[in-house]
Order: C-alpha cells, then structure tokens, then sequence
C-alpha cells in the first residue's frame, strides 16, 4: 500500500481527517525551508504539500506567489525541491509527500526523468495546476510506472460529465478547490463544500481533501468535519512572510499545533 | 483530403506538439464552451453578419493595400506595399479580434469583459467594444507599460474602461496576463475574457488567427487585383503573434510566398534582454498553450525585452511555433536601435508614422528589400500607427 493509502486509511480508524499543510519548497531560503519541512510532522502535520517554485503561478493569490519568488530569489530549482525530500526522507519514511506545482518546470526536467528521480527521493504524488486531463497523457504513464500518484483538482466549476471524466483515473486522493478563485483570497462556504464533497463521494472512493480558501482554524474545524483532509497554505506560507527568520521555524510549528489540535 | 497546412489545429487545439489546453481546472469547462460557442458561431450566417457589418462601417475594413512608390526607389529592390491596418479605428489591428470575440461573448450571455494589454492597443480596442456595446470592462495592465504608454491609458479610461495596474514581476504584458488569468478563475459565471494576440488555451489561437485572417484574406484580394500576381514576400512583426498569424494564414498553402515574422531583439538576441521567443528559446508550457518561450534551464519564465511594450512578451503564438518548426515561416529578429531607425525613416519617407511594432517589420524590409528584384513584391503588415508612441521616441530622440 503507498504511504497516502496507508495515511488515509490510518487516520479513517482514528476517525480525523488530514491535516495537510503547503509551503513553497526553499521559501524563504533551502536552510529554514528544510528546517520547516522537517519539522512539520511532529507539529502534527499529517501529509506534506511542497509547492515546486514557478515564476508564474497562475492559479495563486499574492501570498503564494511571493512565497515563489523568494524562494527562487534564493536559489531553488527542481533538482533542490527533490533534493529536500530526499533529506528529509532519511529521517521521515512515513508521512506522504505530495509536491504541488505548474507543468513547465517539471516539462524542462523532463517528464519520466522526473518520475524516476521524484520516486527515488521519496515523493509520493504529484499536482500540476495547470495540467488537466486533457493534457496529461504525456506525464501519467511515467508517474505511474514510478507509482507516484497523479493528484487531481475538482472546482466548484467540474459537474456532470466532467467530474466523471476527472475521476477516472485519478489516484492517491483528490482534491477540491473550494473556492473558484486563486489560492488565499476568499471565504469558503462550508455548506455549498460539504454538497460538494458529497457529489464527489457519489462517483469516487478516493479520499477527498479540500483546500484554496480555507482561511480560520474555525473553517478547518467546520470542513473536516465533511472531509479526508484539509490543506491550509496561505495561512502557513504568510507566517514565512511576516516573521523573522529566526523565528520562523518556531512560529510556524506553533501554528501548525493550534490547526492540529482543532482538528484532533 | 487536400493537401494544406491550413488545417491546424486538431480538435484538441494541438499545432503538432504546440498549443492545446494547459489551464486550471476551473476555466476548462469555461474554455470548452468557448471552444463550443464559437464553432457554432464561425458558421452562423448572423454572427458572420454582424461581424462583417461591423468590420466594414465601425472599423473601416478593407483596410488599403497602398504601394510605397517611394521607398521602394529609396531601397532600389522589390515593389514594396503596406497592408494599412493602422488606419483601422482606433488605430491597429487589433479591433479586428475584439470585434469578433464580443460578439461571440454576447452570445454566450456574458455580461462583463476582461483582457490584458502590453502597448495598451489591445487595452483600447477592447475598451472601444466594451463602449459599443455597453459591457463594464477591466483591463490588466503592467505597471511599467501603465508608465510608458500613458495616451493609451489614458484612452482606456475616457472609454469607460477599469484599469488596473499589475505590479507582479517586471509589470509588463506577461504578468498583466497572469492577473487576467486570476481574476477569471473567480468570476467564470459572469465574465468573457478577450485575449488580445493569438495565444492562450485552445480555442484562443484558433480564434483569433480567424478573426485576424481578415488582414490576409484583403491582402491576396488586393495584391491579384492589382499586380495579378501573389507577393513574392510577407512580412510582419511578432510579439504574440495575432498581426502576422492573420497575414500569414491565407497564404499559408502558396509555396511561393514566403512568410517573414520580425521578433523582438532588443538590445540583441546575443545578450539576455530580447523578446524573441523563436530565435531565442525553447518550447514550453505557460498561459495556456504549448509553445517556444523565453525560460532558464530549470524551467523558469524570463522577462521579454524590447522598446515596443507590444513585442516584450516571452512568448508566442503555438501556430507560429509549428510554422517554425516545420520550417513553412522564417523568424529573424532586429534590435530597438534598428527599430527606432526604421520608425524615423517609415515617417520621413512616406508621411507614416507607424507604431514601434511595425518599425521592426520595416527594419527588416530595409534590409532586405535592395537585394531583391525589382520584378519581386513584398507586403508588409502595417499593424499599428505611431502616436503612442512619438512621447518615448522623442525622449530618446532627444527632439
């Protein structure tokens, strides 16, 4: 069983959904960027997202983005977003490790290469933004071969024949954006997620987690209640932001506990 | 089935390995029905009414073929004739395409219209539709092209027109684009969003290419009308594309034309600050398509270069990309000096100030042309008027 299966199937008998968390890979340097990966499981993170830093990422509020541009301000690139996981994976083989991000990096890296080296550092799934099933053929066979799990993204605009279509084939989990809209900018409604999550349920039995604008502890609290997993980004990324750097590990950690704990 | 190159893209939006449909979960089934709507749309007797009304009492279409009798005494070579497009209203090509998506955007109900700008011209051709029609209009606009194009801007905003400065990256039209793309993901019920060059998700290239094609279709009216015979050269400037693509496509299956786009070269393709996607880089993911972009090694988008804030993007149209690589268009590229050259000799030779864009065109035609036979013809697409622009120049110029 892959260490997601094993995660979710885990955290059903507990009777909680994942708390998962994304931080840009290197944000706001490799050092403390490490620093905070490694830390993150014992804060009570269930799964790991790392963002792979793009210069243009599209499908992210001002938060994220600035979290790209320092990080690559910094020096980060693709081989170094999977030379942290390899690194933390020698003290870490059991927290999943899903990296989040737009295709062109990993198109440059090339496809199967990427595969190949992302399963050999220990990375479990793979998201791409910008990568929808009607392009995605190109990249799916390697992942698969490497069995990591092509992650997929469901929005409040995927009905009908659509959902379907993005179900298909999906693996690992999936997850829905809660919000139409870029990530970090608007509330969600609890409610119109919970029917959703619903209508998911109805046509996968994959694991669903929900993330994009999942902004309070209260919302996190609210939206596990109906879900496998909550992603909180922004949140996480902004405190990258506003504290100084010594400081950044530690309040980060204590802000990952108080999610951790509402959800428990 | 006939042999021709006119009949890309698949039903995927793929030109050979370019273009296609590389976009966010939550615009795909808003791009489907854009794909949908315009297919309907493309053959219905009263879109292509309307459209072609429009074009010719709005617009002013057919744009004249008109030959410069005196520059082609100037360079000693080839017959040499402009495609007018800068007489169009509001001043380039670029209302051709804005005519034709706010139509379709009013067919499929939308009731609010977005688009990006780099020059502004798009800016302004968008917000002149949005007044026509009496739809509210927001347009992206970098923060550094805000400051460098202001008659533009200022365009914009007596036309009704929201604008909002983009202030991520280097704020130009990259990162204009970026923020159109943003605000569309979270107001898909409502909003329509025209993108001004022939790039972006399928069916965007497709589309516009179409819309734009009105430039080739008259050209090849005109020229057999008037020489009886098909230019031995076309030639036309790329930042996106959209103004070469609609030169390019209907001649696209006559072997004997050749097919010229001019890309940006900035301070040279040698040095890092150019715009020539082409001639300069590599094929890759962004904005929606597949296609050549200026990045780095690890995949990362570089800022374009170029005096014309029309030409800096990193990009370029995927069908431009499969031209090059099957090898049917040359791409070559000229410098902002060699621009800036061709912007002062276009005005004093023919009374035509045409906009930086275009300059790259003809600082090619100034190359070329001397070498060629008198008996020999080149049209070149002159797709923007120069009145944005005179403020910069003459800074430079220091007149």
């Amino acid at each position: 069983m892959s260490r997601l299966a094993q995660k979710f199937s885990a955290l059903k008998k507990e009777g909680r959904a994942a708390l998962i968390s994304y931080v840009v890979a290197g944000d706001p340097n490799p050092e403390i960027g490490q620093q905070i990966l490694e830390a993150l499981p014992e804060a009570g993170v269930d799964i790991i997202e790392l963002g792979i830093p793009f210069t243009d990422p599209m499908a992210d509020g001002p938060t994220i983005q600035a979290a790209d541009i320092r990080a690559l301000a910094s020096g980060m690139t693709v081989a170094k977003t999977l030379d942290m996981v390899r690194v933390f994976r020698q003290k870490d083989t059991h927290t999943p490790v899903v990296l989040m991000g737009y295709y062109n990096p990993v198109y440059i890296y090339g496809g199967a290469r990427f595969a190949k080296d992302a399963a050999a550092a220990g990375v479990d799934g793979l998201l791409l933004v910008d990568l929808p099933p009607e392009e995605d053929s190109e990249i799916k066979g390697d992942l698969k071969a490497a069995g990591i799990d092509l992650i997929r993204l469901i929005t409040p605009t995927s009905t009908g024949e659509r959902l379907q279509k993005l179900v298909q084939d999906a693996s690992g989990f999936l997850y829905y954006v809660s919000i139409a809209g870029v990530t970090g900018t608007s509330a969600i409604e609890v409610a119109s997620v919970a029917q959703r999550v619903n209508d998911i349920q109805k046509v996968s039995s994959l694991p669903i987690a929900v993330g994009f604008g999942i902004r309070s502890i209260e919302d996190a609290k609210a939206v596990s209640a109906v879900a496998d997993g909550v992603v909180i980004g922004s949140a996480f990324v902004r405190i990258i932001e506003k504290t100084i750097e010594n400081q950044i590990v530690n309040e980060v950690v204590r802000q990952v506990k108080s999610y951790a704990d509402a959800l428990a | 089935m006939k042999n021709t190159l006119q009949n890309q893209p698949d039903e995927n939006g793929h030109f050979g390995i370019f273009g296609g449909r590389y976009v966010a979960e939550t615009l795909m089934p808003l791009i489907l029905d854009v794909e949908k709507a315009y297919s309907l749309a493309k053959d219905d007797p009263s879109f292509l009414a309307d459209f072609n009304r429009l074009n010719r009492d709005y617009i002013g279409r057919p744009s004249p073929l008109y030959f410069a009798q005196k520059t082609t005494e100037i360079l000693g070579g080839a017959k040499i004739y402009f495609k007018r497009d800068e007489l169009n209203h509001t001043g380039s090509h670029k209302i051709n395409n804005c005519i034709g998506q706010i139509l379709l955007a009013r067919r499929m109900g939308k009731t609010r219209i977005i688009a990006e700008t780099g020059a502004g011209q798009h800016g302004v051709a968008t917000a002149t539709v949005c007044a026509l029609f009496g739809m509210p209009c927001t347009i992206f606009m970098g923060a550094t092209d805000i400051e460098r194009q202001k008659p533009n801007v200022f365009r914009m905003k007596l036309l009704g027109a929201d604008v909002r400065a983009v202030t991520a990256g280097a704020g130009t039209l990259k990162d204009a684009m970026n923020e159109a793309l943003r605000h569309w993901v979270a107001h898909v019920h409502d909003t329509y969003y025209i993108i001004g060059t022939a790039a972006g998700p399928h069916p965007y290239p497709m589309m516009v290419r179409d819309f734009q094609s009105i430039i080739g279709t008259e050209t090849k009216e005109q020229i057999l009308d008037r020489e009886g015979r098909l230019p031995d050269a076309c030639v036309a400037c790329i930042g996106g594309g959209s103004n070469a693509i609609g030169l390019f496509y209907p001649f696209i299956d006559d072997q004997t034309v050749r097919l010229i786009g001019v890309e940006a070269g900035g301070h040279g393709v040698h040095t890092k600050e150019h715009a020539a996607s082409l001639t300069g880089g590599r094929p890759g993911v962004l904005h929606g398509n597949r296609t050549y972009l200026l990045q780095n090694e690890d995949g990362q988008i570089e800022e374009g270069h170029s005096i014309s804030a029309g030409l800096d993007y990193p990009g370029i149209g995927p069908e431009h990309s499969w031209l090059h690589e099957t090898g049917r268009a040359e791409y070559v590229s000229v410098t902002d000096n060699e621009a800036v050259d061709a912007f002062q000799k276009l005005s004093r030779y023919e009374g035509i100030i045409p906009a930086l864009e275009p300059s790259h065109a003809f600082a090619h035609i100034l190359k070329i042309a001397g070498n060629m036979g008198k008996d020999q013809i080149i049209v070149m697409n002159l797709c923007g008027r120069g009145d944005k622009d005179v403020p910069r120049v003459a800074e430079l110029l220091k007149l």
